[in-house]
């Protein structure tokens, strides 16, 4: 082989050295959040914050997930819409890209230009406010977290055309040997689409788990904020003590506030941060199966 | 006609499945997506409680009449919007074009796995996260950035009541954001360039940085020009996600970081103005159809395939 210029070698060690800083940039922010959540109160207070964590402390984890915490009922809500909500969609999503992913069926057409209006054109926010809350009623309710993110347009034409890649041919055989639609759709389109499902059932579940967006527009009562609302709350709130009622009794001195905010966010991404390493493979696949024509 | 019927009506006997399938998602495009773009008439209407959007009574262009009273703080969220989107767009798609060109150079495989995966993951966290990251560097008392800057012999800065820092920052946490996510569609599009045409520019003696230059960059420049001009679509709609989650209710940074969804929002949660927030969402919708629409076509001229329509 020949050997490489010097020019070579310059673009190569630029390369590793980009990718070492920038993994270093993505990570510092994670890194900052642990060590100050499990950093002495005291010691932030003179010494703020700082990357690596000093005189170790659970002292915040064990008021956040003390006796009569907001955050327990905030895990609850946002557990519950992200395991309903995912399935939900999944389903419904499902159903309807296989039925537009069918090459003989003349509807497909136009039901599909319908979809992709909704991504070009939109009434706005408050006619959909409006109609959200006083027609449909959604509001104050684990519902108004969910019904409204059912589908995901885009996510449902990259999953259609996930399932219009397989090889028409089988669902031709499996016509003949005398399989209806129901069985095309799960004994064929379903078990070839696993890779697709997979990847779009991840999307699905990042967006509600991260979504705070509906709880800011559609519920008041404090139970059911989800996770990342709570988070916002705390985060803006100065004085956490008002704000979560059990808890009130303690004496605002004693609570560790910053290391509080910290320790709920690290409660709050720990899920994603846990899973990350096993799923990642889906979400970049997913990523490249998006780019293709949806 | 009558044929016609027919010819539906047999269809929806024959295909009845496959109508049932679509029916939920049908249901829902229409309650939540086509119920709206109705709804848009209330921008010409005195909203009330108890009529509802259709039963209200119509009140000409009277809800458009901030535009002339308030025309300049109009003007200054609309100049926000298009601004932070030209930056975002610029700088973010360079980052990403040029993450990707230089992961592409990465040999070691594990390396480029492990480094790809971490480059990606603050993608995954919301921006109510990502504010509570930014609190942790640029808060006045305790912040990071201001340690450092102590550390210095600098004065701290108070970071959350200068607005001009702003637009500096946001750009900074979009790109830590995003720029790995979408560095990823570009390394796939690097991927699917032809490998003998870098075979044949090294006989011919081209180094690393020519290659790059003349075969990797024009290889995927019609990925860039396509996303470029979807994004350019997009550009009269703000991240209003982004910039609540970052600024929420702060009103001192609002002069540079007040962009029309955050606009729209307070003007319907704060103030309760429907007719105002309703008027300037129907604006900011049919500006932003004309530009979708216009990207797109521009888009299908270039690509059939990677035209949205």
């Amino acid at each position: 082989m020949k050997t490489k210029s010097a020019s070579d070698k310059i673009i190569s060690a630029f390369a590793y050295i980009y990718m070492i800083l920038f993994v270093i940039v993505a990570i510092i922010p994670f890194m900052t959040i642990i060590s100050t959540s499990i950093t002495d109160e005291q010691y932030i207070r003179a010494n703020g914050f700082d990357i690596f964590p000093h005189e170790v402390t659970w002292a915040a984890y064990k008021y956040v997930l003390g006796r009569g915490s907001t955050i327990l009922d905030a895990y609850q809500v946002t557990t519950f819409v992200t395991v309903v909500g995912t399935l939900f969609s999944m389903l419904i999503t499902t159903m309807m890209a296989f039925a537009l992913s069918r090459k003989e069926w003349k509807m497909a057409v136009p039901i599909s230009f319908l979809v992709y209006f909704t991504m070009l054109f939109n009434g706005g926010l408050v006619p959909w406010y409006i109609i959200t809350t006083k027609y449909l009623g959604l509001h104050d309710s684990l519902l108004a977290l969910i019904i409204p993110y059912t589908i995901n347009a885009f996510n449902l034409l990259v999953l259609r055309s996930f399932i219009s890649g397989i090889d028409n041919s089988i669902f031709e055989a499996a016509k003949i040997d005398g399989a209806n639609e129901f069985q095309l759709l799960f004994r064929i389109a379903l078990p070839l689409a696993l890779p697709g499902l997979a990847t779009i059932c991840l999307f699905y579940a990042i967006s509600y788990w991260n979504d705070w967006w509906l709880g800011l527009m559609l519920i008041n009562e404090r139970e059911l904020y989800p996770l990342q609302l709570l988070i916002r709350a705390i985060t803006s709130n100065i004085s956490y003590a008002t704000s979560s009622g059990a808890n009130s009794s303690i004496a605002a001195a004693s609570i560790p506030e910053e290391g509080v905010k910290m320790a709920t966010t690290v409660l709050t991404i720990g899920p994603i941060i846990l899973l990350y390493p096993f799923l990642q493979h889906y979400f970049v696949k997913g990523l490249t199966i998006g780019s293709v024509k949806g | 006609m009558r044929r016609a019927l027919h010819v539906r009506f047999t269809d929806l006997v024959k295909n009845k499945f496959l109508y049932l399938l679509v029916l939920p998602g049908l249901i829902y495009f229409l309650l939540f997506s086509y119920l709206p773009m109705a709804g848009i008439v209330i921008a010409f209407k005195e909203y009330r409680m108890d009529l509802g959007i259709f039963g209200s009574p119509f009140n000409g262009l009277n809800n458009f009449k901030f535009l002339t009273v308030d025309t300049l703080s109009v003007l200054r969220v609309v100049f926000n919007t298009l601004f932070l989107n030209v930056l975002f767009i610029g700088i973010g798609t360079a980052l990403a074009v040029m993450t990707a060109v230089l992961i592409n150079e990465i040999r070691l495989v594990w390396f480029k796995k492990i480094s790809q995966s971490l480059v990606i993951l603050p993608n995954f966290i919301s921006w109510v996260i990502v504010a509570v990251f930014a609190y942790n560097f640029l808060n006045t008392d305790f912040g990071i950035v201001n340690n450092w800057l102590k550390n210095l012999g600098l004065e701290g800065v108070s970071w959350y009541n200068q607005a001009g820092y702003w637009p500096a920052i946001l750009v900074l946490l979009y790109s830590w954001k995003s720029v790995g996510f979408n560095s990823i569609i570009y390394l796939a599009a690097i991927t699917g360039i032809d490998q003998e045409q870098y075979e044949s520019a090294a006989l011919d003696g081209a180094n690393k940085f020519r290659q790059i230059w003349h075969i990797t960059i024009p290889g995927i420049s019609k990925t860039i020009i396509i996303l470029l001009l979807l994004a350019i679509g997009r550009i009269f709609y703000g991240d209003f996600g982004m910039i609540y989650g970052l600024v929420g209710d702060n009103s001192l940074l609002f002069s540079t970081t007040d962009v029309i969804d955050t606009y729209v929002f307070r003007a319907l949660r704060t103030l309760n103005d429907v007719g105002m927030s309703s008027a300037i969402g129907l604006l900011q919708s049919v500006i932003g159809f004309l530009f979708v629409y216009t990207a797109n076509a521009v888009v299908r001229k270039y690509d059939k395939d990677a035209a949205l329509f």
